[in-house]
């Protein structure tokens, strides 16, 4: 909201329009730049910060434009709501599940850039040969009176789409409830067979944490075991399958390998491990678990993936 | 301050949503372009409402929004049960209907 400020600073200065360009060609020059960064942001994740950027710059413009009720609706719904809903799916579906930008269909980019170049100069074409008139000064129903001119406007002559809109939302509420819903295949798994499986299974205890015994205790850094081998059962598969290089300076996993793929052998650039020449054969991968701790939560939350 | 400045603007954002679902294959990243492309038309309502000092187009821009929101939800769960079927969100992958 620095624009919001800037526009304050400058209108107290000059003449209020001005401000308002100074606010205008600052916030476009942004959410281009954030809009264009989105659109080839290799990380979902970074994409959603991008179009952060583009949505609360467009709430300040609507608030220049003398709309403060879309700029709160814009956003409370839009940033608040529906980016964090975004970021939510996203985590469930796993932020490992980057896009790869490799085309798929050959010249598809190319001729995706050509035509939004010919839109866009269709369409600035257009609105430069529109005769679009001058604005007129942000009146009295744009003050202060624009929540209750907006709130008369919804509910007199809007107001049956007003109502179905209403019905759009429970729709829309169900439709997400049902799509979600998982239906449980199999029995729910008693504690006694969770137990008992848990047994079966190689490991009776939870898998190691990571950074036990190493110098380091951050999440990406593999725990040692007693004689000095990494232990990669305590790197989360997510985490190695995301790693992508760069200075490491305890013990690391090898950069790059793939998330279910167990190396033959155990690093051996290890300082602190001097015997790192075979791995333990008894280690399983957290890309496949043995049946027990994780594996357990798995049937709590009900069914059966697909085969 | 012209509105046509508003609606070039618009316009922009709306080509580069455009682009961002043609070249996208992340289903969730095709998702946020097609919003950027709903904001991009809500500029536009909001810049012509003021032009004819007029409120309409700021209660249009409002009833987007709203129908935007639920189009996101029923989006993200769809988005998610195919994710869960097919273990991905890409949408080269969603080809059960071809074969």
């Amino acid at each position: 909201m620095s624009g919001m400020q800037l526009h304050l600073v400058v209108a107290q200065s000059t003449a209020s329009s001005n401000g308002e360009e100074v606010t205008f060609w600052l916030l476009a020059v942004l959410s281009v730049l954030a809009a264009l960064g989105m659109i080839v942001a290799r990380k979902a994740v970074h994409c959603a910060m991008l179009l952060a950027v583009v949505m609360l710059s467009l709430a300040v413009l609507y608030a220049t434009q003398g709309a403060p009720f879309l700029a709160f609706v814009q956003v409370i719904v839009y940033t608040g709501a529906v980016l964090m809903l975004f970021l939510f799916v996203m985590m469930l579906v796993g932020v490992s599940a980057s896009d790869s930008l490799v085309e798929t269909i050959k010249g598809q980019r190319l001729a995706a850039g050509f035509a939004g170049i010919a839109l866009v100069i269709l369409l600035l074409a257009t609105v430069g040969h529109a005769a679009l008139g001058g604005v007129t000064r942000v009146g009295a129903a744009y003050g202060s009176a624009n929540l209750t001119s907006i709130a008369r406007l919804i509910f007199t002559k809007y107001v049956y789409a007003f109502e179905v809109t209403s019905a759009l939302l429970i729709t829309a509420a169900l439709g997400a409830m049902v799509l979600a819903h998982r239906e449980r295949t199999t029995p729910k798994p008693t504690q006694r067979e969770l137990a008992k499986r848990r047994l079966a299974g190689a490991h009776p205890t939870p898998l190691p944490g990571p950074g036990t015994y190493a110098r380091h205790n951050a999440v990406d850094r593999p725990a040692l075991l007693p004689d000095g081998r990494v232990s990669e059962l305590s790197v989360s598969p997510v985490v190695t399958g995301r790693r992508t290089g760069g200075p490491a300076e305890g013990p690391m996993l090898p950069a790059g390998r793939p998330a279910g793929a167990r190396p033959a052998t155990a690093p051996a650039a290890l300082p602190t491990a001097p015997v790192a020449a075979q791995a333990d054969p008894g280690h399983h991968d957290r890309a496949n678990p043995p049946p027990d701790g994780e594996d357990g939560e798995d049937g709590e939350d009900g069914g059966v993936e697909t085969p | 301050m012209s509105p046509a400045h508003y609606i070039a603007l618009s316009a922009i954002l709306f080509v580069i949503g455009g682009v961002g679902v043609l070249i996208r294959r992340n289903a969730i990243v095709i998702f946020m372009c097609v919003e950027l492309m709903l904001n991009a038309a809500n500029l536009a309502f909001v810049a012509f409402a003021r032009m004819h000092h007029n409120l309409d187009g700021q209660v249009i821009a409002f009833f987007v929004m709203v129908v935007a929101a639920a189009e996101v939800v029923v989006g993200l769960a769809i988005l998610m049960a195919m994710f869960r079927t097919r273990r991905s969100a890409s949408v080269d992958d969603a080809n059960l209907l071809k074969y």
